[in-house]
């Protein structure tokens, strides 16, 4: 469910655009800022603000892969995985990050605190192996330089 | 080798993204002049530079302005393209994430040469903080009075709005991209209509690249022909390389266009790690070609790549030692456009889903012996036929791998 907060912030938005439609994405990325993801409710909401059907919403919200549609953990950490990135050893860093979460990419841990994915090209690959914890870069990346990562995100976390 | 820094002149100064910063360099110097002339004056200079766009196809940048239609009563708008979705780029990145006053620059100069009121910013939704740098450029702007009403009192009006895209590589193709900057999902139009005569809203709209547009404040203020001086004949100016890979520096550069491929990797990115031998370079970005060592002895240019049967692309140089897997390199190339494929069309979401089980296999040791006929026929018969560049970005690089580097494909089906 959306709060009225974010409702509000969604119809200043829409003002923004010659075409009101154009506030599918940033209201989609409005709604998910509270708790990381949209669900069915959500989508419904907004679609009744921007008068549009569920479904076209929800189509539109499945196609681009930074909107979630499942919950996803407090850190969510993606690897690139393409060449530059995988030349240099992104494969091997993904493997240990799966290792020291137990969890396989794709998944999340059971406390709701990390999820792993591994994505595409980061536009960063002069300083590869890159990845993201939400919507912060971390680039040429080391075992040493994950291990520190990790230990300061579990602090943040307790 | 000597950089020759235009469009990164300022990325290494203290807070370069400031606007005290980007003025006291000769910022909207190149504004203030363009303002003096009449649009059309500044179509014809940009036209006499001979500057290309940098987005990938290299297609000059004053035709594409010509295709605006003159007094229409609709809007114009301008969009800048800042999705660098294409692995192994990461210019506009540095562009917008260091210096952005130079895209709002070059934005005003644009918009103002083709009747715009109103430009776009879309950038990839992973750029998320330099959305944020961006936005606070344009605030600075607009409180100067750079951007808005009567602009420098000259009667011009225009402002920007950043838009972030949320993680699609198809919708840096640009009719894809004004479908998500539409709010809708991002599958590329059938063109024609170009997005110059129905674009954003329908409206005639010019889409261009982040590092396009970022070349006109200096044509502008040093004068076509300066500008045209850079590099070879049909291909002007200086070029942002992006070079990544087994190289001991990788990064950014500034050249002319027209610099040797070999003297990037060696001289400027300090060679390959370990002293290791060069087996390929990828020229242009992960959709061109690829180049064995043999073949690598080329120019850095939109004509001469065209010559060696590739393409300067985005200009991201991934540059392969022998320590490097070409399969599994074409693997990761048919797995990321499969991915990336919006779905509407079939050869390109068929033919993307097919090389990948077909490498997949092939990686995993149980390919057949006429896997690799499969790949190339899936290559050659569905070239040219989708709906948008995508399907060819992904058909040709994989054509060229297994026919380059065929022999490491047959060591792995027997
Ligand atoms: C699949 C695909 C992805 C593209 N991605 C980008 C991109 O990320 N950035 C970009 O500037 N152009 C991209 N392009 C090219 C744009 O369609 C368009 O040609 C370009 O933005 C025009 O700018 P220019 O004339 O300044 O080069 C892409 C094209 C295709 C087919
Ligand atoms: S390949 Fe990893 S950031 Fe480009």
């Amino acid at each position: 469910m959306l709060s009225i907060k974010q409702k509000d912030d969604i119809r200043k938005k829409a003002k923004e655009f010659p075409g009101h439609r154009s506030v599918s994405l940033p209201a989609l990325y409005i709604a998910q800022s509270g708790k990381g993801y949209i669900d069915r409710k959500d989508i419904e909401e907004i679609a009744g603000i921007l008068s549009i059907s569920y479904a076209e919403l929800y189509g539109i919200a499945s196609f681009y892969n930074l909107i979630h549609r499942k919950p996803i953990g407090k850190f969510h950490i993606q690897v690139c995985t393409n060449i530059s990135c995988s030349l240099l050893g992104a494969e091997h860093l993904l493997t240990r990050l799966e290792k020291k979460l137990g969890i396989r990419e794709g998944g999340a841990t059971a406390d709701g605190i990390f999820s792993l994915e591994s994505v595409e090209c980061l536009g960063s690959c002069d300083k590869a192996p890159v990845m993201m914890i939400n919507e912060k870069f971390h680039e040429a990346l080391t075992e040493k330089k994950l291990s520190r990562i990790l230990a300061s995100l579990k602090e943040k976390a307790e | 080798m000597e950089e020759l820094k235009i469009l990164l002149k300022n990325i290494h100064k203290d807070e370069s993204k400031k606007l005290e910063t980007y003025i006291s360099g000769g910022g909207y110097e190149a504004l203030q002049k363009a303002l003096s002339k009449k649009p059309d004056d500044i179509v014809e200079t940009v036209k006499k530079s001979g500057l290309r766009g940098r987005g990938g196809a290299g297609f000059p940048a004053a035709v594409k302005w010509n295709f605006i239609p003159r007094d229409c009563s609709q809007p114009v708008y301008l969009i800048a393209n800042a999705d660098e979705g294409e692995p192994g780029t990461f210019k506009d990145h540095i562009l917008m994430e260091k210096d952005p006053h130079l895209l709002i620059e070059g934005m005003l100069i644009a918009g103002y040469a083709v009747h715009s009121f109103q430009g776009f910013i879309y950038i990839r939704g992973e750029f998320a903080e330099i959305a944020q740098i961006l936005e606070q450029a344009i605030a600075e702007a607009r409180q100067a009075g750079y951007l808005g009403k009567n602009i420098l009192k000259s009667g011009f009006n225009f402002d920007i709005n950043v838009y972030r895209g949320a993680g699609s590589y198809v919708c840096g193709e640009e009719t894809a991209l004004i479908e998500s900057l539409e709010g809708k999902r991002g599958q590329p139009r059938l063109k024609p209509p170009y997005p110059a005569a129905s674009g954003l809203y329908g409206s005639p709209t010019v889409v261009n690249n982040v590092e396009t547009l970022a070349c006109l404040p200096f044509i502008v203020r040093e004068g076509p022909e300066r500008f045209a001086s850079i590099g070879i004949p049909g291909n002007t100016g200086t070029k942002l390389f992006c070079i990544s890979g087994e190289v001991n520096k990788p990064g950014c550069y500034e050249f002319p266009l027209g610099v040797p491929l070999l003297n990037l990797v060696y001289d400027v990115a300090g060679g390959i790690r370990g002293d290791r031998k060069l087996k390929a370079v990828i020229p242009g970005g992960l959709s061109t070609p690829v180049l064995s060592a043999r073949e690598a002895d080329v120019l850095m240019d939109f004509d001469s790549l065209a010559a060696a049967g590739t393409m300067l692309g985005s200009a991201g140089v991934i540059v392969l030692s022998e320590n490097a897997s070409i399969p599994e390199i074409a693997l990761r190339t048919a797995r990321f456009y499969a991915n990336e494929s919006c779905g509407q069309c079939t050869p390109c979401r068929e033919g993307t889903g097919k090389l990948r089980l077909l490498l997949e296999r092939i990686f995993l040791g149980s390919g057949e012996a006429d896997d690799i006929r499969r790949i190339m026929k899936i290559c050659t018969s569905l070239k040219g036929i989708s709906l948008c560049p995508l399907g060819d970005a992904a058909f040709l690089p994989i054509f060229n791998f297994v026919e380059k580097f065929h022999g490491e494909f047959e060591a792995l089906i027997r």
